[in-house]
């Protein structure tokens, strides 16, 4: 009964693992934060460095709270684009239910006030998310070209509903005025909400078992089905949770400016949220990436703007260095892995 | 097929057209390969053997150049080479038929065989002729009868991407040519024409590599055979001086002179029942697991036996008949709901259905009992840790922590992940379809213990495999399939490999369902 070809390398495996040292407090801050994002925290540093030394400002904790408050929307959509991108997919499509999600808050709130208003961007949100999930499902269609499509139809909905002008003025509306300007034990309301969602989001990705098994459908979709995960209904929720907190995204855009945007506030924040996510160390293949690398680079782009705008670095070249920082991030990780140089990489 | 420069290149019969000497290679601290020598002749046979982990991988990828060693020599007619990559070695007549081939999914068998080798007649390439060129080589080999030119590659059973891989060394006319685990994907009837084709080979003046872990195969291939362990080298032996037990205690160290320990035992009452059972692939099929009892599904590559696996743990759909578990008629509409019924399924593609590569070790075991071992949607690392450590220490897991990546286990030590993932879920029906594939003697020995153990304990097994001496070995019954449904069943004390084979290759009417 007994399968004796274990014993040699048995007894060197227990040495090894009785010889493992016992976690220090600097391994376990290493753990928590993760190996792969050290290289996104010296990057930080750096930069604060380089910048701080230019221009003392900087270092002002009222220019903290100007970053803080300007990455708070494109860093809620890179959150959710990360545990999208976990899962093996993308959502192109968030700019535009923030847009979507923007005016209809606006022109609700003006008839029905801000709960109603909030609930009706939510609710839309939702439902932006299922018809997403539901054309790539049922469709069986690419969730980029799916999401590419709908990026185009949701902000077409917007700007129908909305004429293509701002809509409804939230700029006196207590609620509103709290949400963009407000704060609470001395932070920002808009950096409160990121900080809610991030952590929420982590907690779930680490510590449940929704999150353990997003990881496993990025990772292995068919394995994960065979293991009795039911993906569909993982895919679904997934996109409906990203429309709900592009919602989110929307609600605070027209909180900043005072009145519902359909286009001009959220253009642009897909392809910003997928250069974080990216940034921050998630897979396009899916299967790997955390909320914490996301918002390691989420930090990381956000004083980058500020920084160059503070040295007076021209928006032009603002781009330029963005696009820089995220092909020379990506290019150092991929060395990491070790992969060979042939073909398109995996 | 121009013959002349199959002459050009082959060698004198029995002259070393390849050797290698004092390879060495590591990767960082872990030692693969340290002073291994190796040579492969014109016209012979060589075969390359060692349990999972002793080297065999890492050597091949040397002689291609997909690595480079860190100390040795390699010589290719007399001429030190220094490949850098693959496409080098492939020039010089050198080619490895892998075991797992990449194939161009959108595309057809013959544009497959081709890919490369495709010189386009002016601007276009034209794929009429093509198509013939191919179905003219395959005819050549024999494998006419397994794969047709026009398939498109998506569309491939493991043995006919095997069949492409093959044929694409094969145009090539290369000087040697080695074959990592061939049959590991194929059925009996696919390796016998692999067997005639090497025999070909070698009667052209090739110089033939062969990796395996088969026993028969290697005494009926091979001229002469080199066995690694550890990454040393054991010894090379001419076959004739040789047996079976010698090799194996070379391999591991030791006899394993008893691979199968069954305890048979009586059966209790049935787990699962198929009536009539039709699905897409398959029909009419009839057949009993009962508590304690490993049943066997025998059968050639394209039987069907597979899509029947799938079809009773809820992946594909049941069309007809009635599938009974434990007395009770289900109908199952997804895996999660096989699984709530107590059954557990390890595919045959490992990687690509079975485990998360780049996840670990504990989250690939607890994969199916995540929900049983959270609170409320908390997950509990700690109680994770501890069931993970239960089936490592159980069944014997390689890896150094719980927390390994499976991607860097071996082959054994990944399938035994898979089967913990199913222990841990406390099974009362087992399915494994092809359990000991691309698995090392050890291992294999190991696999079969804990089948004939969870047996013991009662649970239900039902296993399909391509081995004939495993499904002999470990089955109490076994149903053999053809053409989509059950030709036979036999019981453990009256089959023997002839008669499985014979009822394999029954004709059956028509494909049955397609």
């Amino acid at each position: 009964m007994s399968a004796p070809t274990a014993q040699r390398p048995e007894t060197a495996l227990a040495k090894e693992v009785a010889a493992a040292p016992r976690p220090t407090l600097g391994r376990r801050i290493m753990t928590t934060i993760g190996v792969q994002n050290i290289s996104l925290l010296i990057a930080i540093v750096a930069l604060v460095a380089v910048i701080g030394s230019q221009n003392p400002l900087f270092f002002g904790i009222d220019n903290v709270r100007v970053i803080g408050t300007a990455v708070a929307v494109s860093g809620l959509l890179a959150v959710v684009q990360t545990v999208v991108i976990i899962m093996g997919a993308l959502d192109i499509s968030v700019g535009s239910i923030a847009g979507l999600a923007s005016v209809t808050s606006a022109m609700i709130f003006t008839v029905a006030g801000p709960l109603l208003g909030v609930v009706g961007a939510l609710g839309l949100g939702l439902l932006c998310g299922l018809v997403n999930g539901c054309i790539i499902v049922f469709g069986r269609v690419n969730p980029v070209i799916a999401t590419l499509a709908t990026l185009a139809a949701y902000k077409g909905v917007a700007q129908l509903v909305s004429d293509g002008r701002a809509q409804g003025y939230t700029g006196a509306d207590g609620f509103f005025v709290f949400l963009a300007r407000g704060t609470l034990v001395g932070i920002p309301s808009l950096i409160w909400v990121l900080i809610v969602l991030a952590v929420l989001m982590h907690v779930v990705l680490r510590y449940t078992s929704i999150g353990r098994n997003i990881y496993a459908v990025g990772g292995n979709d068919v394995a994960s089905r065979l293991a009795g995960i039911n993906i569909n209904r993982y895919i679904l929720g997934v996109y409906m949770m990203t429309g709900a907190v592009a919602a989110i995204a929307g609600i605070l855009i027209t909180a900043r400016t005072g009145s519902g945007q359909p286009v001009s506030g959220s253009e642009g924040l897909e392809l910003e949220s997928i250069t974080a996510a990216a940034l921050g160390g998630a897979a396009l293949k899916g299967g790997k990436g955390t909320i914490m690398g996301t918002i390691l680079a989420v930090i990381l782009l956000g004083i980058l703007t500020n920084g160059m705008t503070l040295l007076d670095v021209n928006a032009f070249w603002q781009n330029v260095a963005k696009g820089g920082l995220l092909v020379v991030a990506v290019i150092i990780q991929q060395l990491r892995s070790g992969e060979r140089r042939i073909g398109l990489p995996a | 097929m121009n013959d002349s420069i199959r002459t050009e290149r082959a060698g004198r019969a029995h002259e070393v057209v390849l050797s290698a000497k004092q390879i060495g290679k590591h990767f960082g601290p872990v030692v693969a390969l340290t002073g291994v020598d190796l040579e492969l002749r014109a016209g012979e046979v060589t075969a390359i053997m060692g349990e999972n982990g002793a080297g065999k991988s890492t050597l091949l990828k040397i002689l291609t150049g997909d690595y480079r060693p860190d100390s040795g020599e390699l010589r290719l007619g007399g001429e030190v080479t220094d490949f850098s990559e693959p496409s080098q070695s492939r020039a010089a007549g050198l080619r490895v038929i892998a075991q797992e081939p990449e194939i161009v999914p959108h595309v057809s068998v013959a544009e497959n065989i081709y890919v490369g080798a495709i010189r386009s007649q002016g601007l276009l390439f034209n794929r009429r002729a093509l198509e013939k060129r191919a179905a003219k080589d395959l005819a050549r080999y024999g494998f006419d009868r397994i794969v047709s030119p026009q398939t498109i590659g998506s569309r491939l059973s493991a043995a006919q991407r095997q069949v492409v891989e093959i044929m694409r060394a094969v145009i090539d006319k290369p000087r040697v040519i080695c074959f990592d685990e061939p049959t590991s994907s194929l059925g009996d009837e696919e390796s016998a024409l692999l067997f005639d084709l090497i025999a070909t080979l070698r009667d052209e003046g090739v110089a033939v590599g062969y990796v395996s872990h088969r026993m028969n195969e290697i005494f009926r291939l091979a001229d002469r055979i080199t066995v690694l362990r550890d990454g040393k080298l054991v010894g090379t032996k001419k076959t004739e001086d040789t047996d079976h037990n010698d090799l194996v205690r070379m391999m591991v160290g030791r006899d394993l002179s008893q691979l199968f320990s069954r305890e048979r035992q009586t059966a209790g009452e049935p787990v699962l029942e198929l009536r009539d059972v039709g699905t897409d692939d398959v029909s009419h099929i009839d057949l009993t697991v009962r508590a304690g009892e490993v049943v066997g599904v025998a059968g050639l590559v394209g039987a069907g036996r597979s899509e029947l696996m799938k079809a009773i743990v809820g992946d594909l759909p049941v069309t007809s008949g009635t599938v009974l578990v434990k007395g009770r008629p289900v109908s199952f509409r997804s895996p999660a709901d096989s699984i709530a019924a107590g059954i557990g399924f390890a595919p045959e593609e490992r990687k690509a259905e079975a485990l998360i590569m780049q996840r670990t070790v504990r989250d690939n075991i607890v994969l199916a009992v995540l929900p049983k071992l959270a609170r409320g949607i908390f997950v509990s690392e700690k109680g994770e840790r501890a069931i993970a450590r239960t089936y490592i220490d159980q069944l014997r897991i390689r890896t150094p922590s719980t927390e390994q990546l499976v991607k860097n286990l071996s082959g054994g030590n990944q399938q035994k992940v898979v089967l913990a993932r199913w222990l841990a879920h406390n099974p009362s029906l087992l399915v494994l379809d092809e359990p000991t594939r691309g698995v090392d003697v050890g291992a294999k020995a190991e696999i079969y213990a804990i089948i004939d153990q969870l047996a013991q304990q009662g649970v239900a097994i039902l296993v399909v495999s391509s081995e004939l001496p495993e499904v002999l070995g470990l089955s109490d019954r076994i149903y053999v399939m053809a053409g989509g449904t059950v030709t036979g069943t036999l019981d453990c004390t009256e089959a023997t490999e002839e008669s499985i084979l014979a009822l394999a290759m029954t004709e059956t009417r028509a494909p049955a369902a397609r």
